[in-house]
C-alpha cells in the first residue's frame, strides 16, 4: 500500500522592506495602507492558507551611514495590523514577528493573549532575537547583548511567556450573578519568575486565551536557532532552495524532536518562498528574468555587495567585474541593520567564491548578485509550480510553504486562483477550513491537551 | 475663554469592562460571559458610533483592576482580567467609520518607539480616528511585572499619601519622564514628512532620504534614535489625551495634550481647573492651541429619576459598599443630565467624556436619549461633520516640525 498524501501547508507573508518587492511595477500598491493588508489577507484566507505571516523592523536600515533607500522603506505596527485584520477575516492564522531582545515578557504575553482572544484562536508568534546596540538606540532600554547571551535570552522569554499563559488555567472565571463570584479564584494569573535574565512577579491580566498560548515560530538557523525550534517551536522557517538541502535540514531538525519528548508532528519546518507564474514554464521563466532585474537595479547590486565587502565600493561599475580589492574584516559598518550582513560569516571566502563563480561565468556584479541572491522560488506554470510543491512536500524537503509574491498586496491573487484549485485537485490540500484556530489548521493540540497527556 | 453658551458639544464615552460600577456585571443586560470576546467592544463602539460620539476611549492597565489605589486587593466579586486596549481598539476600528478610538497605554514600563508605531499604525486602520490616552503608573505590583524598576512607594499604599513630599517627588518623576515620553511620541510621528515616499523609478529611490528625520531625543530616563519606521499617520499627529485631577498632571495637559479629562465636582470646580490648566497652557508656550478639557462624569441614565437612583443603590447592595469614584457621580434622566452639562460648559468645559455605570444600559441611554436631547437643543452635532478625530475636534492636521525647519534653514540660506 502506498504512504498516504501528505497535506500540505501555506502560508503567505506580506512582501516587506526588503528586494524582493518590485515597488516600481504599476500593479503595486500601498505597503502600509490598512487596505492593502486586508486585500492580502483576504486572497490568502480566500485560497484556505494556514496563515499570513509579518515581519518586523525596529530601525530603518543604513548603508554608508545614510537611510537605505532603494528598497521599501516602512512598515506598520505587527500587532497592530494583525489585530485589525482579525476584523476583516475569520480563520486564517495571523503569524506576527516579535523580537524578545527590545521588548519585555509581560508586555508581550499580554499583546499575544488579547491578540487570540480577539481573533478568535488565530494567533501566532515568530520569535526573534537581535543583539545589535544600532537597534537598540531606538529603545529605552537601550544597548544591546553580548551575541553569545540572544538564545538564552529568547529561551528565557519564551519560557517566561509561556509562565504567563499558563498561569490562568481556563476555569477561574465563573462570572455568575447569584453568588456574586467573578473569579472562582483571587490568584487567578499569579506567577513568578526568577531568572538569568528576567525576575517577575505578581498576576497576569489577561485570561486564559482560545489557544492557550499563540502557536510558536522560530527562523534561525545555527546549531542554537535549531535546538531552540526542536525544543519550543511549533514550527520553523528554512531557506534551503534544493530539494537535497531541504531534506537535509527537514531530517535533521525533526531529529532532534524526540531528545525534548516530542514527535514528528509536533514541529512543522516551512521554508520561505518566492514564485512567478506564467501561462506557460516559458513564459514564467521569461518573467522572472525581468522581476530579477527589476528586484536587483545596477546600485541595489553595488549595495549588496558592500555586505560582504564592508567598504564603500560605489566608484565600482555593476556591469563590471567584482572588485579585486578584499573585504575589509573590521568591525562592520558599511551596511547596519540587515539580516544578510549576518549571513556571511567568512567575508573573504565568500568574496573569493563569488570571484571565481563571476569569472568562470563571465558574470558582471549585477549578473552575480542575481544569480547568488536567488530564493527558493518557483517558477513556471500553475501545474508545473503545483507539481513541484507537491514533490518537495512529499518528499520530505518541508512540510509547506510560506510564499512571497514580488507584488504588494494583488501578488497572491493568481496563486490562489490558479494553482491552489490543483493542489486541492492532487488531494494534497485543504479545500474548506476544517477548524476555526490557526492550532486546528496546523494540527496541532492545543497546550492543555499536552500538559495533561505529559 | 469662556464659551459661547450654546457651543456645540464634545462628547465621548469611556468604555471599561462591564461598566464603572464594581457590580456591573451583575446587571441583567451585562455581557458578562463575552468581556474578553471582539464582539462585545465592537457592538460597544458601534453604539457609540450610532450616537454620533467625537470618540470612545478604551481604559487599560499593567495589573489586574483593583478597589485599591496601590496594589491588587485579592477581591473575586468584580470584573478581572481585561484586553490590551490598543488590540481591542484596533480590532474595532476596521468596523467603524467616523468615531475615534483612543485606548489607554502605562507609559512608564513600555516603549515609546513601540507605542508610537502602535499608535500611527491604529491611525491608518482607522483611516485618521486614532488617539492615545497617555497613563502613568505608580504601582509597585505593576513595576514588579517587568522587574526592571523599582518605584519608591508610598508610605501608606493610599492615594492620600500622594499628598505627601515623597507623594509629590514620585508623582513629579512620574509626569517629567511621561512628557518626555510624549515628546518622543510626537517627534516620531513627525520624523517621516508626509511626501516621503516618492517611487522614483528613474533613480530606483523610494524614499526621499532628505525627507526622513532623526529625532535625537536624550531625557533624563531614556534616549531614543528615530526615525520612526512607520511612515508618518494621516492625521500627522494622532490625538493625545490624559487623565488629571491634580497640579501635577494638570500640567502634563497643558504642555503635552490635546485632549484632557479631568473630574470636577462642581461649576465653579470646572472653571477653577479649566483656568489652571490655561495658565499652564501659556507658561508652556501652547496659549494659542487647541486643547480640549472634557468633564469626566460616572452616569446612571433612566428615564425615571427614581429609576436611575434605585439602580445605583441596588448594585451599591450588591457590590456591598456605596459607590465612589474620582469623578462626579450622576444619577436622573438624560434631560436632567443634559442642563448639567450646558451648566457645566458654560463653565470652560468643551465637552464630556462620560462614563456608563452599566454597560450596554448606560451607553445607550447616552446614544439614545442624551443626543437626541442635546440635539433638540442645538448643542450636539447630528451628522458627522469629518473623516478624522482632530477635524471632529477641531484641531487642525499639524504642519511637520522638521519639514517646517527644513524650510527655515533652507530660507535662511537663500536670504
Amino acid at each position: 500500500m502506498s504512504k498516504p498524501l501528505k497535506q500540505i501547508h501555506l502560508a503567505a507573508h506580506f512582501p516587506g522592506v526588503n528586494n524582493t518587492t518590485v515597488w516600481s511595477d504599476p500593479q503595486a500598491g500601498s505597503h502600509i495602507e490598512f487596505s492593502s493588508f486586508a486585500h492580502f489577507a483576504r486572497t490568502a484566507e480566500r485560497a484556505k492558507f494556514d496563515f499570513l505571516f509579518l515581519a518586523e523592523g525596529l530601525r530603518l536600515r543604513e548603508q554608508g551611514g545614510q537611510i537605505y533607500d532603494l528598497d521599501v522603506v516602512g512598515r506598520p505596527d505587527t500587532f497592530t495590523v494583525l489585530a485589525a485584520l482579525a476584523a476583516v477575516t475569520d480563520r486564517i492564522g495571523l503569524t506576527g514577528t516579535i523580537n524578545s531582545t527590545f521588548n519585555e515578557p509581560y508586555e508581550v504575553a499580554r499583546q499575544f493573549a488579547s491578540l487570540d482572544h480577539l481573533s478568535d484562536g488565530r494567533a501566532a508568534w515568530n520569535v526573534v532575537t537581535s543583539w545589535d546596540a544600532f537597534t537598540g538606540e531606538n529603545f529605552r532600554r537601550g544597548g544591546f547583548l553580548p551575541q553569545e547571551e540572544r538564545y538564552s535570552r529568547a529561551r528565557e522569554f519564551l519560557a517566561t511567556a509561556n509562565e504567563l499563559f499558563d498561569s490562568w488555567h481556563g476555569d477561574e472565571i465563573s462570572a455568575d450573578p447569584h453568588t456574586g463570584a467573578f473569579l472562582r479564584d483571587a490568584r487567578a494569573g499569579a506567577f513568578r519568575h526568577k531568572g538569568q535574565h528576567f525576575e517577575i512577579e505578581g498576576q497576569f491580566n489577561v485570561p486564559s486565551s482560545p489557544q492557550g498560548r499563540p502557536v510558536i515560530f522560530q527562523a534561525g538557523d545555527s546549531d542554537e536557532g535549531r535546538e531552540f525550534a526542536a525544543s519550543d517551536a511549533d514550527a520553523i522557517f528554512s531557506r534551503y532552495s534544493t530539494l537535497d538541502e531541504g531534506q537535509a535540514f527537514y531530517t535533521d531538525v525533526k531529529g532532534r524532536l524526540a531528545k525534548y519528548g516530542r514527535t514528528h508532528d509536533q514541529l512543522l519546518i516551512l521554508p520561505a518562498a518566492t514564485f512567478v507564474l506564467g501561462d506557460t514554464d516559458a513564459q514564467a521563466r521569461e518573467l522572472a528574468h525581468e522581476v530579477r532585474r527589476q528586484q536587483v537595479s545596477g546600485a541595489t547590486a553595488i549595495k549588496h555587495l558592500e555586505f560582504v565587502w564592508n567598504r564603500d565600493l560605489s566608484g565600482y561599475d555593476p556591469d563590471g567585474p567584482l572588485p579585486d580589492v578584499d573585504p575589509d574584516l573590521g568591525e562592520h559598518t558599511i551596511a547596519r541593520g540587515r539580516a544578510q550582513v549576518r549571513m556571511y560569516r567568512d567575508p573573504l571566502a565568500i568574496a573569493r567564491e563569488w570571484r571565481e563563480r563571476a569569472a568562470a561565468n563571465n558574470w558582471s556584479i549585477r549578473d552575480l548578485v542575481i544569480e547568488t541572491g536567488t530564493r527558493q522560488s518557483f517558477i513556471g506554470s500553475p501545474a508545473t509550480i503545483a507539481r513541484t510543491i507537491d514533490e518537495f512536500v512529499q518528499a520530505d524537503a518541508s512540510d509547506g510553504f510560506i510564499l512571497v509574491p514580488h507584488i504588494t498586496p494583488g501578488g497572491l491573487d493568481a496563486f490562489a486562483d490558479t494553482v491552489v484549485p490543483l493542489l486541492q485537485e492532487r488531494g494534497v490540500f485543504r479545500t474548506e477550513y476544517e477548524g476555526t484556530t490557526l492550532r486546528d489548521h496546523l494540527g496541532l493540540a492545543h497546550p492543555a491537551t499536552l500538559r495533561a497527556a505529559s | 475663554m469662556p464659551r459661547a453658551p450654546h457651543a456645540p458639544l464634545h462628547l465621548a464615552v469611556a468604555l471599561d469592562g462591564a461598566g464603572w460600577h464594581p457590580a456591573a456585571w451583575r446587571e441583567p443586560g451585562a455581557r458578562r460571559d463575552e468581556l474578553f470576546t471582539a464582539g462585545y467592544w465592537a457592538d460597544l463602539v458601534a453604539e457609540a458610533e450610532r450616537g454620533l460620539l467625537d470618540f470612545v476611549t478604551i481604559e487599560d492597565s499593567l495589573s489586574l483592576q483593583s478597589s485599591r489605589y496601590a496594589g491588587p486587593d485579592g477581591r473575586t466579586d468584580q470584573v478581572r482580567g481585561r484586553l490590551d486596549a490598543v488590540l481591542i481598539a484596533a480590532r474595532v476600528a476596521p468596523l467603524t467609520r467616523a468615531i475615534g478610538v483612543i485606548p489607554t497605554a502605562v507609559l512608564t514600563h513600555t516603549e515609546p518607539f513601540h507605542l508610537s508605531k502602535a499608535i500611527a499604525t491604529l491611525d491608518y486602520v482607522s483611516t485618521g480616528r486614532a488617539g492615545i490616552q497617555v497613563r502613568v503608573s505608580g504601582r509597585a505590583d505593576e513595576a514588579a511585572h517587568f522587574g526592571r524598576r523599582t518605584l519608591p512607594g508610598l508610605p501608606g499604599q493610599r492615594v492620600e499619601d500622594l499628598a505627601s513630599a515623597a507623594g509629590q517627588e514620585l508623582l513629579n518623576e512620574l509626569f517629567d519622564e511621561a512628557a518626555d515620553y510624549v515628546e518622543v511620541l510626537r517627534r516620531l510621528w513627525d520624523s517621516w514628512e508626509d511626501d516621503a515616499e516618492i517611487r522614483d523609478a528613474a533613480t530606483g529611490r523610494f524614499i526621499d532620504r532628505d525627507k526622513l528625520h532623526y529625532i535625537d531625543f536624550e531625557g533624563k530616563h531614556f534616549s531614543v534614535k528615530g526615525p520612526s519606521i512607520t511612515p508618518r499617520p494621516p492625521q500627522g499627529q494622532p490625538v493625545v489625551a490624559a487623565l488629571a485631577h491634580a497640579s501635577v498632571p494638570y500640567r502634563l495637559i497643558a504642555r503635552s495634550a490635546d485632549v484632557g479629562f479631568v473630574t470636577p465636582h462642581d461649576a465653579d470646580d470646572a472653571r477653577n481647573i479649566v483656568a489652571e490648566i490655561r495658565d499652564g497652557q501659556a507658561a508652556a508656550g501652547r496659549a494659542g492651541e487647541t486643547v480640549h478639557v472634557l468633564g469626566d462624569l460616572v452616569v446612571f441614565l433612566d428615564d425615571d429619576p427614581a429609576a436611575a437612583a434605585d439602580r445605583k443603590a441596588s448594585l451599591d447592595e450588591r457590590a456591598g459598599a456605596e459607590y465612589r469614584s474620582d469623578a462626579h457621580v450622576f444619577t436622573g434622566t438624560p434631560d436632567r443630565l443634559a442642563d448639567l452639562l450646558q451648566e457645566w460648559a458654560e463653565a470652560g468645559l468643551t465637552g464630556f467624556r462620560l462614563r456608563p455605570a452599566a454597560l450596554p444600559h448606560d451607553l445607550e441611554q447616552i446614544t439614545r436619549r442624551l443626543v437626541p436631547e442635546l440635539q433638540r437643543r442645538g448643542a450636539f452635532r447630528t451628522a458627522y461633520e469629518a473623516g478624522t478625530l482632530r477635524a471632529l475636534l477641531g484641531l487642525p492636521r499639524p504642519a511637520n516640525r522638521y519639514a517646517a525647519a527644513g524650510e527655515a534653514a533652507n530660507a535662511a540660506v537663500s536670504a
